[in-house]
């Protein structure tokens, strides 16, 4: 079966910070593959680089279309998200002045002629709102008087408006309560069986453990190794994360 | 968890009622009661056509500046040049027209397109500083107030300009700068019946996608409102007689600029993508980046909005004055933000409405104008607008923090 998305080799340098060295990756449809490392370990710069936040100074990167790979350049984030590739930052990075409409259409809003379809974009809002199952006071309040649920269904809808391959979700869970992130959970298991491809960044290795088909560990710029969830422990994955290498 | 409203009924926020801006409403109608209490019975009255009419052209330079200034602060940025660069534009155009460089007085409109020209490209500069090479706008714009000052007062020679041109003065608002009973009657019908068909054809879109709708007596309310407010203004235009005709003035064409430039600033901000990402800038500039916005070009292209309006406000002012003077707009920078800040712009960007910005800037110039009626020194009377800054932005604080 050919993946979703590769990722060869990708280089990227701050200065002389090597914040990613040589990463190899790759995600098939209907799978969660999750990125787990210590702080630092180059997880959130990497995704960045999915995102077409940074552009790699070296490696490829590639994109299913049709049957094949084909590279892809991304200037810009939203050329990633053209190409189907949908992220939910870490922190949500929704504007917390702005409404829950506002919010899920930033960066692709609904126009007409002169002017923001304000109706269109609020009647669209609401449904892929409920489809995520999120219960909001009103769409039309600014976003930082949301609870964190709420405010991650926002951010949710936001990645799943626009048809997505590839849902990238940076500590998804992280500022939620335990009945929130029991719905996060449930969502994410369905959009995997809608076929989704998933790439899960947490820092919770039960959780982890729970949704991931694959787990890819990294540390200092450098993937460590990929396991598959069933055939690993927790405790091997914790291995490689402390000691950056796989043992056995 | 919350449940879900019932669909059909909406919040105050979808409404769209903004509880600042009817505080702000309640502010200008208790000092507009106050100072009409106090100057009864005076030759020169608070509530009368002819000071109201005073009033709006005294109010008309700020108002236009204004909403370019909730733009620059809602993206987290700061404008001090724009007082100078009125100066400076101002002087150009009047120089263009009374004594230019080459050839003889340029016809006037060419001296305004100059202008115009001018405080753009000043101020895309000045956003292109700001933006793309990272200098804070604090610092590059406060040169700006150094620089634009200085610089015309070079350009002139330490001269004070003019006359300037019969066609360019009507822009002043002077004795021919208003466009009668009748040509106010047309605007003001026209501008009505548009904002009305705005707020009806928005309920009926709403309601053609299944969206919550006003209760339909608030709607109604509120376009009896503005027709009252559009009739009202309407009268007290045509009512201020000329001298010499005797006719209505009706409303002087500074006020009709600085009235279409705040609506189209409005319908900027709240309708356009351009407006929806300088707000999601000041909200959260990470998010805007990685929501693919194009930060750096929405922030040079509000400093030169900004720079636009600086020299249409400096064509107003030196039509006004009809001698354009070095020092003109001096500390002007100060009213703008201060009539910001009273219309309810947090300095830490991401909030503030042009509609409340409007509303400021007549605050401001009211008390002003009151004052003055009432004979209070000029000491005073800046000594008061002071406190009543402090005291805005000490409420804003609490509105802020309370909604946060």
């Amino acid at each position: 079966m050919t993946p979703l998305l590769r990722a060869e080799e990708i280089s990227l340098r701050f200065g002389g910070l090597q914040a990613l060295d040589r990463v190899s990756f790759d995600l098939y449809e209907g799978e969660v593959h999750s990125l787990v490392g210590h702080n630092g370990a180059g997880k959130t710069t990497f995704i960045r680089v999915l995102s077409g936040v940074y552009a790699p100074q070296e490696g490829r990167l590639l994109l299913r279309v049709g049957q094949e790979l084909r590279e892809v350049r991304f200037a810009s984030p939203r050329d990633a998200q053209r190409h189907g590739i949908e992220t939910i930052h870490q922190n949500l990075a929704l504007a917390d002045n702005l409404d829950a409409v506002a919010n899920v259409f930033l960066g692709r809003e609904r126009a007409r002629r002169f002017s923001l379809d304000e109706e269109a974009m609020e009647a669209e809002a609401r449904k892929v709102l409920e489809r995520v199952g999120a219960r909001l006071p009103s769409l039309r309040v600014p976003v930082h008087r949301l609870s964190g649920g709420q405010r991650q269904a926002v951010a949710i809808a936001r990645a799943l408006l626009f048809r997505a391959r590839v849902l990238i979700m940076d500590e998804p869970t992280a500022a939620l309560g335990p009945g929130e992130t029991a719905r996060v959970k449930a969502l994410i298991r369905s959009l995997r069986e809608e076929g989704l491809g998933i790439i899960l960044i947490s820092h919770d290795l039960h959780d982890v453990f729970n949704l991931s088909d694959r787990i890819t560990v990294m540390k200092g710029g450098r993937v460590v190794g990929t396991v598959r969830a069933r055939e690993s422990s927790q405790e091997e994955v914790l291995g490689m994360i402390l000691a950056g290498e796989r043992k056995g | 968890m919350e449940a879900m409203r019932p669909l059909n009924q909406a919040s105050r926020q979808e409404i769209g009622l903004h509880s600042q801006n009817l505080f702000l409403l309640l502010v200008l109608g208790v000092l507009w009661g106050v100072f009409h209490l106090l100057t009864l019975g005076q030759p020169g009255q608070f509530l009368s056509p002819q000071n109201l009419w005073n009033l709006s052209v005294q109010t008309a330079v700020v108002a236009i500046l204004v909403g370019g200034m909730v733009l620059v602060i809602v993206a987290r940025q700061i404008d001090l040049s724009v007082g100078s660069l009125l100066g400076f534009t101002g002087m150009a155009m009047a120089l263009l027209q009374a004594v230019p460089p080459i050839g003889e007085g340029w016809p006037w409109p060419l001296a305004l397109l100059v202008g115009l020209a001018l405080g753009t490209g000043a101020g895309l500069l000045q956003g292109y500083l700001i933006a793309y090479l990272g200098a804070p706008s604090f610092i590059v714009t406060m040169a700006g107030l150094l620089v634009f000052r200085n610089a015309a007062y070079l350009i002139a020679e330490g001269r004070t300009i003019g006359p300037l041109q019969d066609g360019f003065l009507v822009l002043g608002g002077g004795l021919q700068g208003s466009i009668g009973p009748f040509w106010s009657w047309v605007v003001t019908l026209l501008a009505l019946a548009y904002t009305l068909g705005a707020v009806w054809r928005g309920r009926w879109l709403r309601q053609r996608h299944g969206l919550p709708v006003r209760p339909l007596w608030l709607d109604g309310l509120l376009s009896l409102f503005l027709a009252g407010l559009f009739g009202g203004f309407l009268w007290v235009m045509n009512s201020f007689p000329h001298p010499v005709t005797g006719q209505g003035r009706g409303i002087p064409v500074p006020v009709l600029v600085a009235l279409g430039v705040l609506i189209f600033l409005h319908w900027l901000s709240q309708r356009t993508r351009f407006g929806r990402y300088v707000y999601a800038i000041g909200g959260n500039p990470e998010a805007a980046l990685l929501a693919g916005i194009p930060v750096r070009r929405i922030q040079v292209l509000v400093f030169g909005l900004m720079g636009l309006l600086s020299g249409l406000a400096g064509a107003v002012q030196a039509a006004r004055l009809a001698f354009v003077p070095t020092g003109m707009g001096t500390l002007l920078e100060l009213y703008v933000i201060a009539a910001a800040v009273v219309g309810g712009t947090s300095l830490a960007g991401g909030s503030g409405t042009i509609l409340g910005a409007a509303l400021g800037a007549l605050i401001m110039s009211s008390l002003q104008n009151g004052l003055v009626l009432l004979g209070v020194p000029t000491e005073w009377q800046n000594l008061i607008l002071g406190v009543v800054l402090v005291a805005a932005a000490v409420w804003n604080a609490r509105f802020h923090r309370r909604r946060s």
